[in-house]
C-alpha cells in the first residue's frame, strides 16, 4: 500500500481532525490510496466512543487553566491525553487494501510502535487483551481507531518527551489505573522528534508497505 | 426488503456493541450512508447502509452486543 505522508508538526487538534476527514473522503473516493499524518498536538483530552467523563479527574476549571481542550470524538476506547512530547500518527489506510480485519489492523499498528522502540533498544510489548504497547507495566504508546467504509481514521499516540508525564494524572487513561512512560524517561536522554519520525515512518512501510 | 448484516470485523472478533444508529426507524436511507456505528475495544466501526429506501426495522438497540453475520435492520426500497 503506497501512503502519502503529511507530517503536519506541531497542530490543534480540530485542525488534524478536518485533515483526517478530508483525505478520508479522498482515500474513500479513491483520489488518494492512502496517508499518513504525522503531528504533535496542544494539550487536549479526547473522549471515545467507550468513555465514562468521571475518567477526567481534574475541575473545568483547572483544565481551563492549563489551557487543555476536551473533546469527544468517534474513535473506539475510553479517555486520553495528547501533549506536545508525543508523536501522534494518524493512518489514514484503506483496509480494503490491506485486510479488512479490525484485530490484524490493531495489532500491526502496535508491531509498528514496538519495531520503532527497538531501533532505540527498547523492548515494547502487548498485553492482550488489551490495546496499544507496554514497557514492562507502564504504557507508552495508545492506540484508538474509526473505520469508515474499510477506511481507517485516529490512530495511535506514543509517548517521547518526560514534559507530559504529570499530565497522564489529570486522567485514568483508558479507563484504567495505567501508569505511563516516555521513551525520554526510559533511556535518561533527550530524543529528536523529527529523526523520531523518519524511523516511524519507515516502520509504517516495512508493515503495511 | 434489503438486510443489514454485520459483516465479519476480523480474526477472533466475535462480539462488539452496537453503539450508534444515525437513523430511526421509518426514516429514509441513502446507499453508503452511514447507518449504524458498531464497537470493538478500540474501534469504531462505521456500517454503511447496503441500499436506499426506508429504514422499517431495527432488531438491536444502542448498548446491545451483535456479531458478525447477524441481521441487524431492514431497509424497505422505494
Amino acid at each position: 500500500m503506497e501512503f502519502k505522508v503529511f507530517d503536519l508538526g506541531l497542530t490543534d487538534f480540530k485542525s488534524a481532525a478536518g485533515l483526517q476527514r478530508e483525505l478520508a473522503l479522498k482515500v474513500e473516493n479513491q483520489q488518494l490510496e492512502s496517508a499518513l499524518i504525522l503531528c504533535q498536538h496542544y494539550p487536549v483530552i479526547t473522549l471515545g466512543r467507550q468513555a465514562n467523563r468521571g475518567n477526567i479527574l481534574v475541575s473545568q476549571e483547572d483544565l481551563r487553566e492549563k489551557g487543555i481542550a476536551v473533546y469527544a470524538i468517534e474513535r473506539g476506547g475510553d479517555v486520553t491525553y495528547h501533549g506536545l512530547g508525543q508523536i501522534v500518527a494518524y493512518p489514514i489506510f484503506n483496509l480494503a487494501l490491506f485486510k479488512k480485519d479490525i484485530h490484524l489492523f490493531l495489532r500491526t499498528l502496535e508491531e509498528v510502535v514496538i519495531g520503532l522502540l527497538s531501533e532505540f533498544g527498547v523492548k515494547g510489548i502487548r498485553r492482550p487483551p488489551l490495546t496499544g504497547v507496554w514497557i514492562n507495566k507502564q504504557k507508552i504508546s495508545s492506540i484508538g481507531i474509526a473505520i469508515k467504509n474499510w477506511v481507517s481514521f485516529h490512530g495511535l499516540s506514543i509517548n517521547i518527551k518526560k514534559t507530559d508525564l504529570p499530565y497522564f494524572n489529570f486522567i485514568r487513561p483508558c479507563g484504567m489505573d495505567i501508569e505511563m512512560t516516555t521513551l525520554e524517561s526510559l533511556l535518561n536522554r533527550e530524543i529528536d522528534l523529527n529523526s523520531l519520525k523518519q524511523s516511524l515512518i519507515g516502520n509504517f512501510k516495512i508493515l503495511f508497505g | 426488503m434489503t438486510k443489514v448484516i454485520l459483516p465479519e470485523l476480523g480474526e477472533g472478533i466475535k462480539k462488539a456493541t452496537l453503539s450508534y444508529w444515525y437513523f430511526k426507524p421509518g426514516e429514509r436511507v441513502k446507499e453508503k450512508d452511514e447507518l449504524v456505528e458498531i464497537t470493538t475495544d478500540k474501534a469504531a466501526f462505521n456500517l454503511p447502509s447496503p441500499g436506499s429506501g426506508i429504514l422499517r426495522e431495527v432488531f438491536f438497540q444502542e448498548g446491545d452486543t451483535v456479531s458478525p453475520g447477524e441481521a441487524l435492520a431492514i431497509i424497505e426500497e422505494g
